[in-house]
């Protein structure tokens, strides 16, 4: 029997023998830490490694997106006051100290921000303190988010323990066509699976709807492995992905592929037809229907932006929508691209004039909008439809928040009701 | 440091208001997004379960050496360390649950914290029955009730890590 993807990523990484439900010490290409999360690997990593250096500070990156430029908040029930600025200039502190390179507020979110640079590349194994750090499977990376007792130790020793998870193979037929998009897919695989069917798992997708997909829309897939319980979703890189990245990396990249006949501990296939725009309503990102059953319902504001749907193609087919047009004034619309890369973008093609006259606020890049302490929050009562991953109660807010596609965040946003085009 | 591997303590089964155990409680409910600022564990406690409806008061009504007890999936959502920490802070000594997201079950072995997957937990406990965890054997038993059930033992390195006070302490 062959190897499936997950597993021959993991052997290139470790000495121990790789087999479900055992543990490995993994060897990682790159660890990150980000302004969330990075300010307590920091005191983590001095407290138990006191005067020591990392284990390899060209391995090692900061990306600050979580709040760009820091805020500064102070809450009347606690009186505490969220130390953002302080958190990243300790960070700053520590990378100049040990040579790491700060991807700094406004170059975008980690994840992306990895893809962007050529760092991310199939076969790869990367961990970051971001939840969604797992989009990276959608180039073939085993990319896998955690806390800052993790991340700290893999600073100074460049490896983690991990109990190796079990392989599904998701295959999924059918045919994904506008206005349906693959956060449509996303959303219906999460009605389809819930929380507990892929908790812990490794997933690897396959079938003519994944083959199809574009990077953006990978990104889009893979982002909601998390909200899947899935520890990652693996998309088997094409020649497309391929010739990105390698022209991001500057170099020639080896071919790694899952073997025809490899083996995996379950395999599910899904006809999923043709799909209808679906959505997520309050307040869990699993807690989906179609966009039909909740149609006219009116709405406060709309967010657009994310690891989730975040990207340059995302935003065009928002402006498809809305060019000429005004967004209802009852409305406020969101708009945070993911990266600065994005954002120059869509200044020189002319997206961003669209989205601004159709009166739509633009934000500087970053994961702003996406959870409370952030920028762009609602209040009690008030309805959103979010393009990002996680809709739970107080997370963008006090209000209610809906997952939703660009596609279908965008009508919304013009006729100030959910809407479908 | 040497770890006690048989831990007595008594249950909080997290459940609604109708009594079933609460499924995929997520971080921001377990440690809420705002109060991600604070860096002191100490600070911590009083913000346990500070966004779980019903269960806001749980700091005030927690002992030290509790243990909770929750159903599927708990955990879900980011990967802040704060939502284990707030229950060290409170001294929790276990955390037995029906399943837990990936990255919380990570982040509170790397914390030393205690923490099991037992799917059969929710229905054979109830809310003070006084359980004893036996790590070396891999057994619960409830003593209030005098049944008994079985976890998947941790790894050896699991074991470890629990014994050591943490991952930084290997």
């Amino acid at each position: 029997m062959g190897e499936n993807l997950l597993k021959k990523i993991l052997k290139a990484h470790t000495k121990d023998e790789v087999k479900v439900g055992e543990i490995i010490w993994l060897d990682l290409d790159i660890i990150t830490a980000r302004d969330f999360g990075g300010p307590n690997v920091v005191k983590n990593f001095r407290k138990a490694y006191p005067d020591q250096k990392v284990v390899d500070n060209k391995r090692i990156f900061f990306t600050f997106d979580c709040n760009a430029p820091a805020t500064t908040i102070k809450y009347a029930e606690n009186q505490q006051t969220i130390k953002y600025a302080e958190n990243q200039q300790l960070c700053r502190n520590f990378a100049k100290d040990q040579g790491i390179k700060v991807f700094d507020v406004n170059r975008g979110i980690g994840t992306h921000v990895m893809i962007e640079e050529g760092l991310a590349l199939p076969g790869r194994t990367m961990v970051g303190t971001d939840s969604h750090f797992n989009i990276l499977g959608s180039v073939g990376v085993f990319g896998i988010g955690m806390g800052d007792i993790d991340i700290a130790f893999a600073f100074r020793y460049g490896k983690i323990w991990l109990e190796v998870p079990e392989s599904v193979k998701i295959t999924i037929k059918g045919n994904l066509k506008y206005p349906a998009t693959s956060k449509d897919l996303a959303l219906y695989l999460l009605k389809e699976f819930s929380t507990a069917k892929l908790l812990g798992k490794s997933i690897e997708f396959f079938g003519p709807v994944i083959e199809k997909l574009k990077l953006y829309e990978r990104i889009t897939l893979a982002s909601m492995a998390t909200e899947m319980g899935a520890v990652i979703s693996l998309i088997p890189p094409d020649n497309s992905v391929v010739s990105y990245l390698e022209e991001r990396a500057k170099k020639e990249l080896p071919t790694i592929m899952p073997d025809n006949d490899a083996q995996y501990e379950e395999e599910i296939e899904i006809d999923i037809g043709e799909i209808e725009p679906m959505i997520a309503c309050p307040y869990k990102p699993d807690n989906v229907v179609s966009v039909k059953e909740v149609e006219g319902r009116p709405i406060d504001s709309v967010f657009i932006g994310s690891c989730t749907n975040g990207r340059v193609e995302d935003y065009k087919m928002v402006a498809e929508i809305v060019k000429g047009k005004k967004v209802a004034s009852s409305v406020m619309a969101k708009v945070v691209p993911a990266t600065k890369e994005v954002f120059n973008q869509l200044l020189k093609d002319g997206t961003i004039d669209i989205l601004n006259d159709a009166g739509m606020i633009i934000s500087n890049p970053g994961c702003g909008g996406c959870a409370e302490g952030q920028i762009g929050m609602t209040g009690t009562g008030e309805v959103q439809l979010s393009t990002s991953n996680r809709n739970f109660k107080g997370k963008q807010g006090k209000g209610e928040t809906y997952l939703v596609s660009p596609v279908i965040a965008a009508i919304s946003a013009l006729k100030g009701e959910i809407s479908l085009p | 440091m040497e770890r006690e591997t048989i831990i007595r303590g008594k249950a909080w089964v997290i459940t609604d208001y109708k009594g079933n155990p609460i499924k995929d409680i997520d971080t921001d409910m377990i440690y809420h997004n705002k109060y991600l600022g604070i860096t002191d564990i100490n600070e911590m406690g009083k913000y346990a379960f500070g966004n779980l409806s019903n269960w806001e008061d749980f700091p005030l009504k927690a002992k030290e050496g509790d243990i909770i007890v929750t159903g599927e999936g708990f955990g879900q959502g980011s990967s802040r360390q704060q939502a284990v920490d707030c229950f060290i802070s409170l001294g929790i000594s276990a955390i037995v649950g029906e399943s837990f997201a990936p990255i919380y079950l990570r982040n509170a072995i790397n914390a030393g914290l205690l923490i099991i997957a037992c799917p059969t937990i929710t229905s054979n406990v109830i809310t003070s029955d006084i359980l004893e965890i036996d790590l070396e054997n891999g057994i619960i038993k409830n003593l209030s009730s005098n049944k008994t059930l079985s976890f998947k033992k941790p790894h050896e390195i699991q074991m470890e890590i629990y014994r050591a006070g943490g991952l930084l302490r290997l």
